[in-house]
């Protein structure tokens, strides 16, 4: 019959609008705003509606996802803060857009490079958020970030990201990427005790 | 290049079917056949009609600018699968003529305005040539390697100012117009007169009196786009109109040009992933593979078994998610206007999910690696995609079946329209899924096998009648098939390794050349790549399908109504990324 | 904006200030109505545009900010989401839909390259940010923005227009708002504007085809 292909269609439409419903109930009012909820309707076994409510509630952001980087510093016993790059210059030479500029400390005295940026740029403009400065920086020092919150009304002063804007403890890092991190540890200790032995 | 299966017809060797004419390429690291100039229609001519070569899958110009050569390269496969021929012609810099393809290869049509756009080679018999990517009145060829742009720093990436003395600044700091410019010296506006559009018109044939029956007509062009929302992108179509038939249609593009060769010839081998990511966003796990096997290719790794696994899983998703995007959008162009996208998109969405959580991006994955991937799955991840490929796609996929397929107007919308039968799918070079729909049972993962395609048991997925509704129906099978492979690759997958050799981010890749091609959700996708041994790529060209698979578009959309060229382009399923690189 | 946040009722209001408690309050209403019916202009650019298409999904679903309508037709546009790459050749375009936009209009610049150019920064037709052609109001930076970071970008957005008043908004001062010319393609992309520039720096015999190695050379 001329027209059972369009009515069939709309019964799956009609499905649908049903099925939102049917959730509603299922969830009787913790549906939304609820974490429990939110992994269940944002995963595979998604039914009803699929929304997010952005920004009262947010997805859950996985480890691995990247955004722009940021520097690592480790806080020592008295207070003082350490970066942990050493100006290696690995991962502005390896960024895809070459969008890390990194200068240098030189020694006052004897004019000889320290192993430490005097200064570190990003531009964020360029920056395609590909991550190889994180995946092949040597000591660990640049990550990638999760927040993605950054919208800004003026670019020319707000998005070259220097040194003291990239900066972020290594405790937000473990907090951001708990396993990676973990990992990232238990090698770094074993490098340790390798250097001590020597 | 590739191990080559069975083949009914022995391979040919040009050079001793003519001798002086055709000599193999002896250079280190290349192959295939230099031919002369003079003789390249003959031989070519005799290659497709005599020796079953009758599928040019590339063309594609290279710059030897220290021998002051400019070559064009044709890669000739034939339909029934097996390896290429490459056929090779050389035509000196200051004076580029080469005969030109078309009248044989109508699926050249593209590419050598591209090669005559980017590098200044002319072709004597080419019906149109003239820009294609940039517009006309363009000073200079920009993909010659003696040609500087504005923002030009030096000849290969890393750039010194970077590091150690990384003084910050904005390459507009150092431009007097504060833009991405530069002109002739002397240059004003002043007595210029802009060529624009001039050329594209003159194409078109003037208007002229139809008569129609008893009615007196005119015929007007019409510009659709590059801004238009049906367009998939920026991209235009100007059409010649006799009221609402189509009588000539012309695609327009460049819109996006990004320079992704030249930028790509700056880059290191690595730095090159990420940017592949960025041709077909829609499927950039594809793209990385492509690129990825022309370069292992070259450095002669094979990355350890679970890589492979892994490799074809996510790949297979990737198509998974093109197509049911290209479902959903054909639907809109067809005037059901978001429904369907919104079922396909919320399906995708999970896809993507799977890939935000292994490569850390949704779209942008830049996760294969030379001889591996970039990281093992995460927890939890293996549990998703069982879960999706064997409950929630299959599922999902027959629901847009049931949906869609026998819905009266789609059938009346779709079936009959826009038909490009097989000799013509064939001779246009078109790939992939139209051409499949065409009838030409012609894969890449069948007809020239890589990384493990050959484990698996599936199907090419053909439709017979090459018109849209089939292009549509190609696509579900597609689906279904590929859900096929997941599932054989998740219930296979071992454990173990997922990256030969340490990860390294110089890769040291032996000078020569490597043609690698994979089959794309929107084609085949093949990455020329030539090396010189240095960190850089001498040569990086990409063979994008969607871009060659728009040769026939104009020949496809003639006679039919202005409602139908949205419907036709929706699907041949372009993305302008890699239309326009 | 005059501020009143503190309850007006003890409040002398002298009256030369009357009505701007009027206006503050009309204010409100005119802001609150532009901030949740703001409608993009439905095209993209690359990349970007498909995640600006998922926002418009049902995941993300831009409805819920009064955004889900998207006009094919600049005229009935209030929001340009400049969502992608923007090359020379598209650029007179885009700077052609703009003026076309009827004002009250705002432009969100999605992704590295609408606000500066982006991976694709160094290419020969690329135009470092769209902001060298039209003025931008918010940047969004990420390649791509994931949805979530585009309706952070229109939040943003929301609350510029929260901020603004009746009383000093462009489009109701005296005098129509010019146009901005299109740029032409000739040798290059030329920005009108520039010609003088241009006959200038002819007249001076000054070279305009160096590139940025040469510049810092010098
Ligand atoms: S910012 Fe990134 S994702 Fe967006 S258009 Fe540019 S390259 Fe594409």
């Amino acid at each position: 019959m001329y027209g059972l292909g369009i009515l069939r269609g709309l019964g799956t439409v009609l499905t649908h609008f049903v099925n939102t419903y049917l959730d509603d109930i299922r969830w009787l009012g913790r549906r939304y705003y609820n974490p429990q909820a939110l992994a269940v309707r944002q995963g595979p076994k998604t039914a009803g509606i699929f929304t997010v409510q952005y920004p009262e509630e947010k997805l859950v952001t996985p480890e691995e996802f990247r955004y722009i980087p940021f520097l690592l510093y480790e806080v020592k016993e008295d207070g003082t803060k350490e970066d942990r790059c050493t100006s290696c210059g690995i991962c502005a030479k390896v960024c895809p857009p070459q969008c890390i500029w990194i200068e240098r400390t030189t020694d006052p005295k004897t004019g000889r490079p320290v192993p430490a940026p005097r200064e570190f740029y990003i531009d964020i403009d360029i920056c395609m958020n590909c991550g190889f400065c994180a995946e092949y920086c040597p000591f660990d020092a640049i990550k990638m970030d999760h927040d993605f919150e950054i919208a800004s009304y003026d670019r020319t002063s707000a998005h070259i990201f220097n040194k003291e804007r990239l900066s972020t403890s290594v405790d937000y890092y473990a907090s951001i990427r708990p396993t990676n991190y973990a990992r990232e540890e238990v090698a770094r200790a074993e490098k340790e005790a390798k250097k001590a032995k020597k | 290049m590739t191990a080559a299966p069975a083949v009914e017809k022995a391979e040919v060797k040009p050079d001793e079917e003519f001798p002086g004419i055709a000599a193999p390429d002896t250079r280190k690291g290349y192959g295939g056949y230099l031919v002369a100039p003079e003789h390249l229609v003959e031989v070519v001519t005799k290659l497709r009609d005599e020796a079953g070569y009758n599928y040019l899958s590339s063309a594609t110009a290279v710059d030897y600018l220290e021998e002051g050569k400019l070559e064009m390269v044709y890669h000739l496969y034939r339909i029934t699968g097996g390896p290429a021929l490459v056929v090779k012609a050389q035509t000196p810099r200051d004076k580029a003529v080469l005969p030109s393809l078309v009248p044989l290869f109508p699926g050249a049509d593209l590419q050598e305005r591209e090669a005559w756009d980017l590098y200044g080679i002319r072709f004597t018999g080419h019906p149109n040539l003239k820009r294609i990517l940039l517009w006309e009145g363009f000073w200079g060829h920009p993909m010659r390697k003696d040609w500087k742009e504005p923002y030009f720093e030096e000849e290969t990436k890393p750039f010194d100012s970077r590091w150690p003395g990384g003084a910050v600044f904005r390459s507009e700091q150092h431009n007097p117009f504060g833009h991405n410019v530069k002109y002739p010296d002397g240059f004003t506006l002043e007595g210029w007169t802009p060529e624009a559009d001039k050329a594209l018109y003159a194409g078109l044939g003037t208007v002229t009196d139809v008569n129609a029956g008893s009615l007196k007509t005119d015929q007007i062009v019409v510009n659709l786009g590059p801004q238009h929302p049906s367009t998939h992108g920026v991209f235009r179509i100007a059409a010649t109109l006799d009221g609402e038939t189509i009588v000539d249609l012309e695609p327009v593009m460049g819109y996006l040009h990004r320079n992704h060769e030249q930028i790509g010839e700056r880059n290191t081998f690595l730095q090159n992933i990420p940017f592949t990511d960025r041709l077909d966003y829609l499927s950039s796990m594809s793209n990385n593979l492509g690129y990825a096997l022309a370069v292992e290719k070259l450095m002669n790794v094979k990355p350890p078994e679970r890589a492979e696994y892994i490799r074809v899983i996510m790949v297979e998703m990737t198509r998974i998610a093109n197509h049911l995007w290209a479902i959903g959008f054909l639907l809109n162009d067809l005037g059901a206007f978001f429904t369907p996208a919104l079922y396909a998109i919320q399906e995708r969405e999970l896809i993507l999910d799977v890939f935000e959580a292994t490569a850390g991006s949704r779209m942008m994955c830049n996760y294969m690696r030379f001889g591996g991937v970039a990281r093992d799955l995460p927890d939890g991840i293996e549990a998703r995609l069982n879960e999706l490929a064997f409950e929630r796609l299959p599922r999902k996929v027959d629901e847009l079946d049931a949906y869609l397929t026998n819905n009266e107007i789609i059938r009346s919308r779709c079936i009959g329209v826009g038909v490009l039968p097989a000799e013509q799918a064939i001779a246009y070079s078109t790939a992939g899924p139209v051409l499949r729909a065409s009838g030409v049972p012609y894969d890449v993962r069948r007809a020239d096998p890589y990384s493990i395609y050959d484990r698996f048991d599936w199907n090419v997925a053909v439709r017979y009648n090459g018109d849209v509704y089939d292009r549509y129906l190609i696509r579900l099978d597609e689906i279904r098939e590929s859900i096929k492979i997941v599932q054989q690759a998740l219930r296979d997958l071992p454990g173990g390794e997922i990256q030969t050799g340490k990860p390294q981010y110089q890769v040291r890749v032996p000078a020569g050349e490597a043609y690698g091609r994979v089959d794309n959700p929107k084609g085949e996708l093949g990455f020329y790549v030539i090396s010189t041994g240095k960190p850089n790529p001498y040569r990086y060209h990409v063979r994008a399908p969607s871009f060659i698979n728009l040769t026939p578009f104009g020949e496809m959309c003639k006679g039919h109504k202005v409602a139908d060229v949205v419907v036709i382009l929706g699907s041949i399923d372009i993305v302008l990324g890699e239309t326009d690189r | 904006m005059t501020t009143l946040e503190k309850p007006v009722s003890d409040l002398q209001v002298p009256d030369d200030i009357q009505p701007n408690i009027f206006i503050t309050t009309l204010d409100k209403i005119y802001n609150w109505s532009r901030r949740s019916s703001c409608w993009p202009m439905m095209f993209g650019l690359a990349c970007c545009a498909i995640e600006m298409i998922c926002t418009a999904a049902s995941r993300y679903d831009l409805a819920r900010f009064g955004m889900e309508v998207m006009r094919p037709s600049a005229r009935q546009a209030d929001l340009m989401i400049v969502s992608g790459t923007v090359t020379k050749k598209m650029v007179p375009q885009i700077v052609r839909l703009y003026n076309q936009m009827p004002e009250p209009k705002y432009v969100l610049a999605m992704g590295a390259c609408a606000s500066g150019g982006g991976p694709f920064k160094e290419g020969y037709n690329v135009v470092s940010g769209v902001d060298k052609y039209v003025p931008v109001d918010v940047y969004v930076p990420g390649c791509p923005p994931t949805p979530q970071a585009l309706l952070h970008g229109l939040i943003t957005l929301q609350r510029k227009i929260d901020q603004q008043s009746i009383r000093n908004v462009p489009w109701y001062q005296p005098g129509a708002s010019e146009p901005i010319p299109v740029p032409i393609l000739g040798p290059d992309i030329i920005d009108p504007r520039q010609a003088p520039l241009l006959r200038d720096r002819a007249a001076r015999g000054l070279s305009n085809s160096l590139t940025v190695a040469d510049r810092v050379k010098e």
